[in-house]
């Protein structure tokens, strides 16, 4: 029998938090979801667990709730064996909305970044405790360089991905993994029906890869693979020529 | 345009809204019509609302979202030892889409429709409301929702009961017929079979229409594994021309025709081999090319059966039009919904690749169907006309009273509704 292991996933009811929930409960795992929407969270796990047979709980949880995150953590750690957790949820509303009224940019940073960092802090104590586990932090490909279309989202994904560097250097220490995993465009409520998305992957592609990814203990990866010869294209462009372009 | 539900709340803020052109409910799209599809207007899909919400062990009783499909209820449940009770011929169909046609499978003499084995349904209606309708508590909108091809709202639930199976496999008798009246014959002495439906060679003329072939299944007690899903090979890219002409049909129907015994056979088949043959190539319907086809299905009354179906046949036959796929089952008086597809009788199902004749080909079938007191299947018609429509179905008075009390401003369209004006212009 394989040693108990919990996947915690943190927004869970977006289609990406479901293809996981799906991958991670043939395993056998115990899933706890983790989301605001109760409802829907039921929903799959109930869903879960006539399908796969899986033990899964649904666990409220907002982001946007900061004095609320060393409790949840607490009480996802009262389980036994390896933590995992994948870090799902962000907050992407339009640049041009968040232009207009900047109050929202800081409802997007607040959730992108500071919930994300929040949280992670809060479970990176119990990880290390047990000397193992894996931590999948979903990033974007907005988040490595600024741009035109979404520099408030990038801002707050570059942010992410360099604390989950220092985080990958920190729990590196006590045997536990964190991957980074930049996502390009994904068939999801933040791309549908918008126009000039190109090269979609399916949220069950995403979690396949990232979850190969996290096995094979790679520290950075692009989901699908091919954002990163774009990326380092869009990395390499000199600035003085990049701010004259809108892509 | 389209909008995808991601989950279940979304759906007020979709079919809540007032949408110029309306909008159509549209699941995985197998359907052969038009009754997802809504040009100039805005179409609603579920493929995102795919989830089991429940299951009873002790009675079979399954709740799924819309978007749930027969394959994902094969690879959950047939291993344990469950299967659906009605099933459509492509296991890609959603099971809202199975609600909203009402279909039928190879069972349906003894079994019936789907709808039939639908307890409960959670419905929004375009006001935003969400209601439970089931065939005693509400009856008429009930019914109004299975068969209804979308236009009474979203089902956000739907309740029915599945079957115990011995196995994952049926055994399959397989013969063939030399003609109409014996292949009818066969039919009739196999009516006690779970299952049954047969092939007809649709270019054979003379003393030979209405050859083909008659398979009938029963549950095998086997204790074999469920098979898996076979690896699925599929059609690359859509043919320029269509691969299905009268010359290839022909060869094939003979071919295929000679592959069974006189005598008979029978074999062990999988479930999902049996029900879903098709699904094991796909994107099939690329091999039609750019065109694509029409499918034309309808049902006769027994008493009228050998004579309509041979003046369908002889129709079909000598218009030349290259039908390798035609089916024919015999249907019981089961259905679940005003505007359900079956009565008892015998149905038939002819593919054409798409072309210029094939209209008056298939106004010619219609005619023919109408004369015999017959119907056409919604869920494979993109070519009926109102006047035919109405004649078909007598509950249309029945089912317009009900939509114009769910849905008074006429927000759920479809290509289909309007086509057929189902809605009284």
């Amino acid at each position: 029998v394989a040693a108990p292991e919990t996947w915690v996933l943190l927004g869970a009811s977006s289609p990406i938090g479901r293809a996981f929930a799906e991958q991670v409960a043939r395993n056998g795992s115990h899933l706890i979801l983790a989301g605001r929407d109760i409802e829907d969270l039921e929903a799959t796990a109930a869903h879960l667990r006539i399908a796969t047979a899986a033990s899964v709980e649904v666990s409220r949880f907002d982001a946007g709730d900061l004095s609320s995150h060393a409790a949840a953590a607490e009480g996802w750690a009262q389980q036994p064996g390896r933590l995992n957790v994948v870090l799902l949820f962000a907050s992407m509303p339009e640049q041009q909305d968040m232009d207009d009224a900047p109050d929202l940019a800081r409802d997007c940073i607040a959730t992108t970044y500071l919930g994300a960092v929040s949280i992670l802090h809060h479970l990176a104590p119990h990880i290390e405790a047990r000397k193992a586990g894996t931590v999948i932090g979903i990033g974007s490909v907005a988040g490595d360089r600024g741009r035109l279309k979404n520099y408030i989202y990038g801002s707050a994904k570059s942010g992410l991905h360099t604390y989950l560097a220092g985080l990958r250097n920190r729990l590196a220490r006590s045997g536990a993994h964190v991957l980074t995993a930049k996502l390009g465009f994904v068939d999801t409520a933040l791309t549908w029906g918008t126009p000039g998305v190109f090269l979609v992957a399916s949220p069950q592609m995403v979690a396949r890869k990232c979850l190969a990814a996290a096995r094979r203990k790679r520290n950075v990866c692009y989901v699908p693979w091919f954002w990163s010869p774009i990326m380092l294209i869009i990395r390499l462009v000199p600035e003085a020529i990049f701010k004259r372009l809108s892509i | 345009l389209a909008a995808r539900a991601e989950r279940a709340g979304d759906l007020v803020k979709v079919i809540g809204e007032d949408r110029r052109g309306g909008i159509s409910i549209y699941g995985s799209g197998r359907s052969y019509g038009d009754s997802a599809l809504n040009s100039n207007g805005h179409s609603c899909l579920t493929g995102r609302l795919n989830r089991i919400l429940g299951f009873d062990e002790a009675t079979g009783l399954v709740e799924v979202e819309p978007g749930v499909t027969f394959r994902q209820l094969m690879d959950v449940f047939l291993p344990k030892g469950w299967l659906v009770p009605v099933t459509p011929g492509t296991s890609f169909a959603t099971i809202g889409g199975a609600v909203a046609h009402d279909v039928h499978g190879k069972n349906h003499e003894s079994d019936g429709s789907f709808g039939q084995h639908v307890t409960e349904i959670d419905l929004m209606t375009p006001d935003g409301s969400l209601r439970t309708l089931g065939p005693r508590s509400r009856p008429a909108w009930f019914r109004a929702t299975c068969g209804g091809c979308g236009l009474t709202g979203i089902m956000t639930r739907i309740a029915f009961r599945m079957r115990r199976v011995p196995s994952g496999y049926v055994r399959v008798a397989k013969r063939r017929l030399e003609t109409l009246e014996s292949f009818l014959e066969a039919f009739e002495e196999s009516r006690d079979a779970s299952y049954s439906v047969g092939w007809v060679d649709a270019l054979a003329r003379g003393r030979d229409l209405g050859r083909g072939i008659l398979e009938t299944a029963e549950p095998a007690a086997d204790a074999r594994p469920v098979a898996a899903a076979t690896r699925e090979r599929a059609v690359p890219f859509e043919l320029p021309l269509s691969l299905v002409n009268p010359m290839s049909v022909k060869a094939f129907n003979a071919v295929y025709f000679h592959s069974a015994s006189k005598e008979g056979s029978t074999a062990l088949k999988s479930y999902r081999s049996f029900l879903y043959p098709l699904d094991a190539v796909g994107d099939w319907n690329r091999i039609y090319g750019k065109r694509g086809f029409h499918q034309f299905q309808c049902v006769v009354p027994f008493s009228e059966g050998g004579n309509a179906l041979r003046r369908l046949l002889e129709t079909i036959s000598s218009s030349g039009a290259p039908s390798s796929l035609t089916v024919l089952k015999r249907l019981g008086p089961g259905r679940a919904g005003y505007l359900s597809f079956p009565m008892e009788g015998y149905t038939l199902a002819v593919d054409f690749p798409n072309s210029a004749a094939v209209e008056s080909l298939y106004r010619d079938l219609v005619h023919v169907t109408l004369d015999h007191g017959g119907r056409v299947y919604l869920a494979k018609d993109a070519l009926l006309w109102p006047e035919a429509f109405a004649q078909m179905y007598p509950e249309l008075g029945e089912f317009r009273q009900v939509i114009a009390e769910l849905d008074p401003a006429a927000r759920l369209q479809s290509d289909m509704a309007r086509r057929l004006q189902v809605r009284p212009c």
